[in-house]
Formats: C-alpha cells, sequence, structure tokens
C-alpha cells in the first residue's frame, strides 16, 4: 500500500510539472495572451520599429524621462523593415522607415497615416519635405520618390498619394540627409569632384558601391550621367532600357574589377575604407564620421553633380488605436521638440524641425554643422567622444549648401521588379 | 495491486511494465509496429509541422503572382520564367541563372574536395593515431572553434591577415617574394573556399570519425598480417569502411554550401554570384514568388546531386 502510494504520488509530481511546464512554455510563446496587459495598464509602453539612425539609447531614456513613454526599439536593416511591415504588421506600434518605402507600404493598407493637426510642430517643419525647396529658397531636385510627391493621403483610409497638403500625413518627417562619396584623401591625393571618378581606372580595385539594389542603382545612375553617357529624365524611375544601360556600364566596370567590394552594412563600409582596401566608395556620413574618429583621414566629398539624398519618418501600424495612438502622438511631438533633433545635427544628419533643435544645441555647435563655419570649439559626438577639432568645417559646408544640392532621392521605380533582377545579374557577371 | 495502481495502468498502458500482467496484459498489451509508430511519431510530426508543411508552401507561393507589396494567389509560372529568362536567347552564352549555378557549383565542388581531403585526415589521425577517448574528444571539440565567431566578425577579421595592406601582403613583401600586394587573397573565390573550408571541415571530419572508430581493429591486424602494405590497407580496407561517413560528410557540406549566400557575400565582396543570394535579394525585393521559385531549383539541383551520391553507397545498407 505505501509503496503504490508513493508511486502515484510521484507520477502526480511529475504530471504536475509537465502542465507547469507546458504552461510557461505558451506563457513564452504568447500563446496565452492578454495577461500581461493587466500590468501595463499605467505603463506607457511604444514597439518602434526601425533601421538604427533615430535609435539612439539617449533618445529612449530622454523619452521617457519627459514622457513617461517606454520605447521598446525593434531594429532591423531598411529591407526588413518593409518586410516586417508587410507580414506582420501588428508586431509594432510606430514606425520608423524611409518615404521610398511607401510606395510599397501605403498600398498594403499596413499602415495608418498621422493627423496633421496633432503634430505640434507641424508647421514649422522644413520646407524641404513640404515644398522641395531649402529656408533659403534654393530648389531641390525632384529626382526619386522625393518626399514631398507622397507626404499626403487623400483621405484618412485612402491609399492615393495627395498631390496638394492634406491633414493625413503618411510620414512625419524626422531625419534626412544628403549622400554623397567617400574618399580617401591621403591615398587620392588630388582633388575629387565628380561621381564619374568612382569609374575612373586610376582606382581600380579600390572602389566600391552599396549593394542594396534600389539604392545601389541611384549612385550608379548618378556615375553615369556624371561620365555624360546618358542623361535620365528620372534617375528614380528609369525605364527598362535605362537600366539596361546603367547596369551595362557598371558590369564593365566589375568585369575590369573596378570594384573592391560591394557593402552592405555600416560596419563593412567602414571597414573598407579605413583598411585602405577601398579609397572611394558610396557612403553614409556617419560612417565616415566613424573612419575620421579612427584618425584615419576620410572625406564625405561634395560633387559637382549633387548629392543623393534620404529621408525618413514616423507612422503607425494599423492596428494602433485608443490610448496607444495618444501615446504614439506624444512621442511623435517630443520627437520633434528639439532634443532628438539636437541628437541627430550632432551626429551629422539633420532633423526636420530645425527651430527646436537650434535650442536644444550650443551656438557653436549649430555653427559647426548647419552653417558650414568653421568650428570655434572641438566639436563632440553625443557620447561626448571628439569628432573634430577646433577650425575644422564640415564636408560639403552647410545645411543650405548641402540640401540645396540634392539631385535625386532613394526611389522605388515602377520598373522595381526588373531592376532587381537586372542586378542579380550585374552580380553574377 | 490496488485501485490507483489499475487506474494508472489504464491511462497510461505499458507504463508500468511487468505489473499486472495476468489481468491486463490482453486489452492494453501494444503490437510492436505500433510502438514503434509512437517512438518515431514526434520526430515525424517535428517534421511535418516544421519541414514538409512549409515547403509544400513554398512550392506552392513559387507558383503564385505578386505586386510591389502583396502577393497574388492566382496560378502563374512568373517566378520560373523570370528566373530562366535569356536563357535560350542569350546562347551561347549563358544566362543569369545558369552562371549562378556554375559558378555555386564550382565552389561547391572545390570546398568538397579540400573538406573531404583535409577531414579525412583529420579524422585518421583522431581515429587511429590518439589512443585516449579524453584527448579524441578534446580535439574534436578543437576543431569547432571557427564557429564561435559571427559573419561580420569574421569578414572584419579577415581583411587585416588577407587584405592589401594585411599580414600575409606585408610578410611577402617584406621577404621580397612580391612587390605589390596581392589582390587576390580577399574578396576572392580565393577566400571564399579558404572561409568555407575553414568553417565546414567539421562537418567532414565527425561522420568520417566516426564511420572510423567503429572499423574493428583486427581487420586493420588481419590486412597486415596478410602482407598488405599501409597504402593497400587504406584503399581496401579503411576507406570503403568508411565510405558512409564520407558520404554524410558530403551531403552535410554540399547541401551547406549550395545554400550559402552570407560567406559567399562576405568573403567574395558581394561580387561572387550564389544560388542563395539570388534568392535573398528576391525576398528582400518583397518578390517571395520569385524566391520561392528559386529555392523550389536549388531544392532540385541539390536534391539530385545528394540522389546521385546515395546510388555510390547505400547508406542504409551501410548504416
Amino acid at each position: 500500500m505505501t509503496e503504490t502510494t508513493k508511486t502515484t504520488g510521484v507520477s502526480r509530481r511529475t504530471l504536475l510539472k509537465g502542465t507547469a511546464g507546458l504552461a510557461g512554455l505558451a506563457a513564452g510563446s504568447g500563446a496565452i495572451t492578454g495577461f500581461p496587459y493587466v500590468k501595463s495598464a499605467d505603463a506607457k509602453v511604444l514597439r518602434y520599429l526601425g533601421t538604427a539612425v533615430n535609435e539612439g539609447d539617449d533618445i529612449s531614456k530622454q523619452c521617457l524621462k519627459d514622457t513617461g513613454i517606454k520605447i521598446e526599439y525593434i531594429t532591423a536593416t531598411t529591407d526588413d523593415v518593409t518586410k516586417r511591415v508587410m507580414t506582420q504588421p501588428n508586431s509594432f506600434d510606430v514606425l520608423d522607415t524611409e518615404y521610398f518605402s511607401l510606395k510599397k507600404l501605403v498600398p498594403s493598407g499596413n499602415i495608418l497615416a498621422l493627423d496633421a493637426k496633432k503634430i505640434k510642430e507641424f508647421d514649422n517643419i522644413t520646407p524641404v519635405f513640404t515644398k522641395g525647396m531649402t529656408p533659403g529658397g534654393k530648389k531641390i531636385g525632384g529626382q526619386g520618390t522625393a518626399p514631398w510627391k507622397v507626404l499626403y493621403l487623400e483621405g484618412k483610409d485612402s491609399k492615393k498619394f495627395a498631390t496638394s497638403a492634406t491633414e493625413f500625413v503618411t510620414l512625419i518627417p524626422t531625419v534626412y540627409n544628403a549622400d554623397t562619396l567617400g574618399i580617401r584623401p591621403d591615398l587620392i591625393k588630388r582633388p575629387i569632384s565628380s561621381w564619374s571618378e568612382l569609374l575612373n581606372p586610376e582606382f581600380k580595385g579600390k572602389a566600391s558601391i552599396l549593394n542594396i539594389p534600389s539604392i545601389g542603382i541611384m549612385d550608379a545612375a548618378m556615375v553615369v550621367e556624371a561620365t555624360g553617357k546618358h542623361k535620365y529624365a528620372d534617375k528614380g524611375n528609369m525605364t527598362k532600357e535605362e537600366i539596361d544601360l546603367t547596369m551595362k556600364v557598371m558590369t564593365e566596370a566589375k568585369k575590369a574589377g573596378q570594384f573592391r567590394a560591394f557593402w552592405k552594412d555600416f560596419n563593412e563600409s567602414v571597414n573598407l575604407m579605413a583598411s585602405g582596401e577601398t579609397v572611394i566608395q558610396s557612403m553614409w556620413s556617419p560612417a565616415v564620421t566613424k573612419v575620421r574618429s579612427m584618425g584615419i583621414p576620410c572625406t564625405f566629398q561634395p560633387l559637382k553633380e549633387g548629392y543623393r539624398s534620404w529621408a525618413s519618418g514616423f507612422c503607425v501600424s494599423k492596428g494602433v488605436s485608443g490610448p496607444k495612438l495618444e501615446w504614439a502622438y506624444e512621442f511623435v511631438n517630443w520627437f520633434l521638440s528639439g532634443y532628438a533633433g539636437a541628437y541627430l545635427n550632432r551626429q551629422g544628419y539633420y532633423s526636420a524641425v530645425l527651430s527646436t533643435a537650434k535650442a536644444h544645441m550650443e551656438p557653436y555647435e549649430w555653427a559647426y554643422w548647419m552653417e558650414g563655419k568653421p568650428a570655434e570649439k572641438d566639436i563632440k559626438a553625443p557620447d561626448g567622444s571628439l569628432l573634430e577639432k577646433a577650425g575644422a568645417v564640415r564636408d560639403g559646408g552647410s545645411y543650405e549648401d548641402r540640401m540645396g544640392g540634392v539631385a535625386c532621392w532613394n526611389a522605388v521605380m515602377d520598373e522595381n521588379d526588373y531592376m532587381v533582377r537586372k542586378w542579380n545579374e550585374f552580380i553574377a557577371a | 495491486m490496488d485501485m490507483s495502481e489499475e487506474v494508472l495502468q489504464q491511462a497510461s498502458p505499458g507504463l508500468i511494465p511487468g505489473s499486472g500482467t495476468a489481468r491486463a496484459a490482453k486489452p492494453t498489451r501494444l503490437s510492436p509496429s505500433f510502438v514503434s509508430w509512437l517512438q518515431a511519431g514526434p520526430m515525424m510530426l517535428v517534421f511535418l509541422a516544421f519541414f514538409l508543411i512549409p515547403l509544400v508552401f513554398v512550392v506552392i507561393v513559387s507558383f503564385w503572382d505578386y505586386n510591389e507589396y502583396q502577393l497574388l494567389p492566382a496560378f502563374s509560372g512568373r517566378g520560373y520564367t523570370d528566373t530562366f529568362e535569356g536563357c535560350i536567347a542569350q546562347l551561347p552564352d549563358l544566362c543569369t541563372i545558369g552562371k549562378t549555378y556554375l559558378k555555386t557549383l564550382k565552389l561547391c565542388f572545390l570546398v568538397w574536395a579540400m573538406t573531404l581531403f583535409i577531414g579525412f585526415w583529420v579524422a585518421y589521425f583522431l581515429a587511429f593515431h590518439v589512443k585516449s577517448k579524453t584527448w579524441q574528444m578534446g580535439l574534436s571539440l578543437l576543431c569547432t572553434i571557427p564557429f564561435w565567431t559571427s559573419n561580420v566578425i569574421r569578414m572584419i577579421a579577415w581583411i587585416p591577415l588577407l587584405g592589401r595592406n594585411g599580414l600575409v601582403n606585408s610578410g611577402l613583401i617584406k621577404t621580397g617574394l612580391i612587390n605589390h600586394p596581392v589582390e587576390w587573397l580577399l574578396f576572392s573565390e580565393f577566400s571564399v573556399v579558404l572561409a568555407l573550408v575553414h568553417l565546414f571541415t567539421f562537418f567532414m571530419v565527425v561522420p568520417i570519425f566516426n564511420s572510423m572508430v567503429r572499423i574493428d581493429k583486427s581487420l586493420i591486424e588481419a590486412a597486415y598480417d596478410a602482407g598488405a602494405t599501409g597504402f593497400q590497407t587504406l584503399v581496401n580496407v579503411i576507406i570503403p569502411l568508411a565510405k558512409p561517413g564520407i558520404v554524410i560528410g558530403s551531403i552535410f557540406v554540399i547541401t551547406i554550401v549550395m545554400g550559402d549566400f552570407i560567406t559567399i557575400g562576405v568573403m567574395g565582396g558581394q561580387q561572387i554570384a550564389a544560388a542563395g543570394k539570388i534568392i535573398e535579394t528576391r525576398v528582400n525585393a518583397l518578390q517571395f514568388p520569385a524566391a520561392a521559385a528559386n529555392a523550389v531549383i536549388l531544392l532540385i539541383i541539390t536534391f539530385l546531386i545528394i540522389t546521385m551520391m546515395s546510388r555510390i553507397v547505400d547508406i542504409k545498407k551501410e548504416l
């Protein structure tokens, strides 16, 4: 009797253990929903999907301090952000993405446009976004998916971009920049002034471009146009013939051994340049800064044909409503209120609302980053590390000069499918 | 025997072997084949849920149409026709997919041959020259070191070694063997093969080692006694008996290399085409049906290679 009781006892305990384990597994896998929300009713949490550009720890800490909203970052590459919006629209609340993705995101119906009237600083957003002009009145090149072409929707649930201003904004602008080629002046030893230099045989085996087809082909188009081979009606929306021509020029260069490697990742671009494997390549501004902070000369070279620009902003998932939507507005309003803008400006990006960012920056910082003036004091990164010594001038100069010199914007073409196929052919050549 | 045990016995038959045989045996005894199914069941279910069903979806999706932002569930061969675009028109030149597979197969063959050669001798050393079990284990674990680093770190680590200003080049220049840095050391087929061999030799070592340790030592002694030379013993005794390990190792290496795009991308400077790379580019452009079609093609080709290999050695029989 004693023995059998013991047997059942053990069995029951094992059974209980098993059940507990299963329950734990279910809870862990998210199969049991509901109960985590009981606790989160008082904590304001927003899941923030985006690339690493805006996702500073300092920004989320300051946001929590100022607004009580806790930001949970979900970091992915540009392509993966888009993929996630398409396939798992309920896995995030706030979306931070680029304007060129909108051609895919808006028709999918997975994102919710924000109401311009609820954005306090909306009228102070730089005219770069709303009018395609710099504050100083310079007209900005509009080839590609320029933000002002896709900024507004016709109605709340519309899938059509409005041609004039409405209150339904696809993405509330946050950050943007003008990209160009990065060079190693110490190894090139002569002035570089044109995109065509990327294919100059002088740099055989020492050049590189970006291996993200939609961005790489824009850089390629800048090069082709600079060599005088073809003038595009719109580099961001090529015809099939133009794609063929562009890829033919690039393929010939690739076969001749012009390129050392293509890069896809921020750190790859930094390493290629810092190690001297490449001396000229398409690059992003903070990558140039990073190479320089390693004590290696690197210039974000302004070129006569202009810059290729990109811009990103906020919207929310279609699943967001009620108080969560209010927090999202609160967060976006906070983001535009200056702290984050100043933080981004200090990294070499530009903030969408200039006036609030200026109020959060020292006058000497503003003069260096935005006005193109020589630095009065040492220029420090947001983390306090030294970026530039006093006396340095920003590559490309002032905001007016850099944004005013934009020739085209990152884009998704109508012939995107064809372009991707041609890109694969280019890699295989 | 009492109530509680009987309840238990009914609830989970066969749980308490040897108990209540007289009474409970007849209604609860399970047929041996059912027990076998039961034992194989969990693995089968996992296989079904996480491999076969997704695979069926991939095949279905590969025949769908798509636009910029969604899948269109209507029958379309577009994924396939796009993939083979120009294959006839461009003759005698190879089309993109032809070039890509030629390159992938070439890399695959080189990596296979080298991992087999190195892996065989490493396994041979471990099985026949290292006597202690502890040392055998320890040395096998050493082979896993290449897996300890991430791909990005690995790429960054190769630059100082093989790069233009790297250790190898500066060493060669100092010894006067070359005047200018050698460019083909990095971002070339050489570096891709080097990295893949470095990574995947382990997958050859383990199965070959496993086959070798099971070779009856008396067979080798018998060969020796019969007057066979070391080479004859190797060719006539060891290699035939290590064949299952060789084939299993080869299957591992070939399937991994055929589908690899990360190492080929990173070490090839993204300039070398790979079957997996095409799929990745398509997925990133949200062209899922085209990606699925390419995945199906890759699967068929890999499957053909594996079938050919298992024609040479009947693994089921040998195991």
